[in-house]
């Protein structure tokens, strides 16, 4: 029932190139998506992340590990400003996507959440009825055409595998689904605005393990469309659906690289210990 | 030995201590404190439900000697056990009620007499029990009936005739009575609105010659109308006197004789020949007409319906109005205001607004709403109505307004709490999908808190709809000649004065003339209040359920 253990980049050269930090690796053609420069966030006096530096490539999955409360949900948050809520937030740094400065004063927030979806780790679907919920991003942004809003939410809901079983209740509530329909519902929901990124918060940590292999199954398939940044618990989703992994801890990136070296030959003894399973 | 006293001490020192850690007695206590509160409900209830439902059934009508030999009929309504001084003298005797009837005749409804005095008890089969248009109820024999002053049948055929002859009787009463309200009504209305137009123009020429091509269809229509009113009324006359005809000579127990037209009967009926389910048939014809009825003998007698229907429309412009106040305002306190000892305060004011006296909002009503509003209306509007306000005077609108006010803290609260239920992934789910905080808040927030809004509205209604002083000073009134609502343009009339079921309590039992008479009627009223609100309550209640299955949040 498991999904095959991916041997990521297979074919391609885990060849470690070159941020600033010397921590990141990419593949040759993969492009930059989300550039992030000496980030440090404060949540009041208390500091979450330090200096953080990486580049994060298109069409890539990229995983974040770590032990609980390192800062990989605080990092997450920073890539649609959802840090933007908490109050007594403060960011220093830059994240650059695609070329553009997130948190220059004169960028739309609204238009960087279209851009960069994400799927929370509780699933989340509003009361409404499973079509509502997936037209809910074009609806907001105004589009009004039933055929349109019909089309997409028929593609998002395949794209999201949720098709067959979700067609014939259109109309009934989203939280009618199981948990982990409720989850790639939440998922078809982020694909219905078409974004470039879409971000993961531990998206299989309250799924049985048939759902998590079915929700690890379509982020194989959205990798073709999408970067996915995907947070994990689990070393195992971690190797079996990233083609790049970063750890943290206590609010630092440790390591950041192809997933098979991170888990098989990880450079900083801290990484081997946590993937190994001696901490965290 | 000498250690028993002590370590039996200690034991009970000991069983003392565990009663005391178990906290049996705070089980006790609340469950005693619960206990008195149902049963404090449970009477309030019972005798409500007691007084009230048995007020519609026909009594028996007794007869019975008294001592000097005189009879007496009635239904006994009460009776006093004798009463003794601690030294066992008779301090008051035993003593039977008698509802005697005959207002007109006797002076009063109701007499006491002593238990002593009483004897041969009978229930005569041929005493009749006629319900009135006034003076309340007779009981007494028939003894013929009359037509134009004429007799036509004699004590053995007259209950044959007056049966056949009371429905037309009461037709052209009725009938008269109508035209005298609606077509008189309108003729009244449109006499009124000419000569307002003559009136302003008049004012406007300041003395010059009004136009003839303005003045003369005004007064044309004004003698058209004249005269159609001057028809009409000759029409209700006749129509009344043809009522009038016909007229039961009847005889009280104690020998007076009296006539009254068949068109003055309400009903007619023999109890002491009626079978127990003819009984119950009366007493659900009675019921319904105490709900559908209009009021008779200052209110004492008939039904309540305006009161009913003055009370249902109140409670519902109350709710319309409050739902958007009140969730609009919650909205702003939570979502949008700039959460600190301002906003703080802003809410221990609210809170408190709902143990403000309620009078004190009728007082503001009538400051702000009624003076203040309704006579900008007025001079703004109607100024050629002054100085006779149309708006600037108590009404249903500044009534409702006023209540509206008065439970708008429980919306508030309400609103508030189950805004700050909604999961903040739902929240954050729309947001991350580009939607603002604007259209999170109605698209998301909004609808999963419509069940906790309506559970406010609820309690608003519960409250609102007993609500009466408040309601004394800002339009209800003892006996409302219109209805709010009605088939005349502009059907619902927001400036008219209306009747209302808690108000109609306090008139009936307690400022009526006839306080006796009124009494029972004072708990069938307070039941049909009660059973209003819980009417009204369900059916929010399944509102709000219908509500809360379509969304199955289980959030709330
Ligand atoms: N809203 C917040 N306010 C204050 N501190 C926070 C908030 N969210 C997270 N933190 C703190 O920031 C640190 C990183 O949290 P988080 O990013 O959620 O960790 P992770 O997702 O890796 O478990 C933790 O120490 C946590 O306590
Ligand atoms: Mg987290």
């Amino acid at each position: 029932m498991d999904t095959p253990t991916q041997t990521p980049s297979s074919g391609r050269p885990a060849r470690s190139v070159t941020v600033p930090t010397g921590k990141g690796q990419s593949a040759p053609g993969a492009v930059t998506k989300i550039s992030v420069r000496d980030l440090s966030l404060h949540y009041g006096a208390k500091q979450a992340l330090f200096d953080i530096s990486m580049d994060i490539l298109g069409n890539q999955v990229t995983a974040f590990i770590g032990p609980s409360g390192c800062g990989k949900s605080t990092l997450l948050r920073c890539f649609n400003r959802m840090n933007d809520l908490v109050d007594g937030v403060k960011v220093r740094g830059s994240v650059m996507l695609s070329g553009q400065d997130i948190f220059a004063p004169d960028l739309d927030v609204i238009e960087l959440r279209k851009r960069v979806g994400m799927v929370f780790q509780k699933s989340n679907p509003f009361p409404k009825s499973i079509y509502e919920n997936v037209a809910y991003g074009l609806r907001v942004a105004g589009v009004t055409d039933k055929a349109v809003l019909d089309e997409t939410v028929e593609k998002s809901l395949r794209g999201a595998a949720l098709w067959d079983e979700a067609k014939d209740r259109l109309q009934e509530s989203g939280l009618g689904l199981s948990g982990g329909q409720q989850q790639r519902l939440c998922i078809a929901r982020a694909i219905a605005v078409q974004p470039d990124i879409i971000l993961m918060d531990e998206p299989c940590s309250a799924l049985d393990p048939i759902a998590t292999a079915k929700v690890e199954e379509l982020i194989h398939e959205l990798k073709s469309e999408y970067t996915i940044i995907i947070v994990t618990h689990s070393m195992q989703q971690a190797a079996r659906v990233s083609d790049k992994t970063a750890f943290f801890y206590l609010g630092k990136l440790i390591e950041y690289a192809d997933t098979q070296t991170v888990f098989m030959n990880p450079a900083n003894p801290q990484t081997e210990a946590y993937v190994s399973g001696r901490f965290g | 030995m000498s250690h028993s006293p002590l370590s039996q001490s200690t034991n009970a020192a000991r069983r003392i201590g565990q009663f005391l850690r178990r906290g049996d007695q705070f089980i006790w206590l609340s469950g005693g404190a619960m206990g008195l509160a149902a049963l404090l409900i449970v009477g309030l209830l019972g005798l409500v439900f007691v007084s009230g439902f048995t007020f519609f059934w026909p009594y028996n009508v007794v007869t019975a000697d008294r001592a000097d030999g005189t009879p007496v009929l009635g239904v006994i309504t009460n009776s006093q056990e004798e009463r003794l001084d601690p030294a066992g003298n008779v301090m008051k005797a035993a003593q039977t009620q008698f509802k005697v009837g005959a207002r007109e005749l006797y002076g009063f409804d109701f007499i006491w007499i002593k238990k002593a005095e009483l004897s041969n008890f009978r229930v005569d089969p041929e005493v009749i029990a006629f319900e009135r248009q006034e003076y309340g109820d007779f009981y007494g024999l028939l003894h013929g009936i009359e037509y134009k002053g004429k007799p036509v049948a004699d004590a053995a055929t007259a209950w044959a005739l007056l049966q056949e002859k009371r429905p037309e009787a009461r037709d052209l009463a009725a009938r008269a009575k109508k035209i005298q309200r609606d077509a008189i009504g309108e003729v009244n209305a449109e006499i009124q609105r000419a000569n307002l137009k003559l009136k302003v123009a008049r004012r406007k020429a300041a003395g010059a010659a009004l136009d003839p091509a303005f003045e003369n269809p005004l007064k044309e229509s004004l003698a058209r109308n004249q005269a159609r009113y001057e028809q009409l009324r000759l029409e209700a006359e006749a129509l009344s006197a043809q009522a009038e005809e016909y007229a039961a000579v009847v005889g009280t127990v104690d020998g007076q004789r009296k006539t009254v037209p068949l068109a003055a009967i309400v009903r007619a009926f023999r109890p002491n020949q009626m079978s127990k389910l003819e009984k119950l048939g009366m007493y659900f014809s009675r019921a319904a007409e105490f709900v559908y009825g209009e009021p008779r003998e200052s209110n004492t007698e008939g039904g309540v319906w305006p009161a009913i229907f003055g009370t249902v429309i109140m409670t519902l412009i109350m709710s319309i109005v409050v739902t958007p106040f009140g969730v609009v305002a919650a909205f702003y306190l939570r979502e949008y205001a700039k959460q600190g000892p301002f906003v703080r305060m802003v809410r221990i004011a609210i809170n408190n607004l709902a143990g403000v006296p309620s009078i004190v909002f009728g007082v503001f009503g009538l400051g702000f709403f009624v003076y203040f509003i309704g006579g900008g209306i007025d001079r703004m509007f109607f100024p050629d109505m002054l100085p006779t306000p149309t708006y600037g005077t108590g009404g249903i609108l500044w009534a409702s307004l006023t209540l509206a006010l008065l439970t708008v803290p429980v919306v508030i609260v309400a609103t508030e709490e189950s805004i700050a239920a909604v999961p903040r992934g739902t929240r954050e789910g729309s947001l991350a999908l580009g939607a603002s905080k604007f259209q999170t808040l109605v698209n998301v927030v909004l609808p999963a808190s419509v069940p906790g809004i309506l559970t406010g509205v609820i309690l608003a209604m519960a409250r609102g709809a007993g609500e009466v002083a408040p309601l004394m000073i800002t339009g209800v009134v003892k006996l409302a000649p219109e209805l709010p609502l009605d088939g005349h343009f502009p059907f619902f009339h927001l400036d008219r004065k209306f009747m209302h079921l808690g108000f109609h309590i306090y008139d009936v039992g307690f400022q009526s003339p006839n306080i006796e008479a009124a009494k029972p009627m004072v708990f069938t009223t307070t039941l049909l209040l009660i059973a209003i609100v819980v009417i009204l309550n369900l059916f929010a209640i399944r509102l709000r359920d219908h509500i809360r299955k379509k969304y199955q949040t289980g959030a709330f």
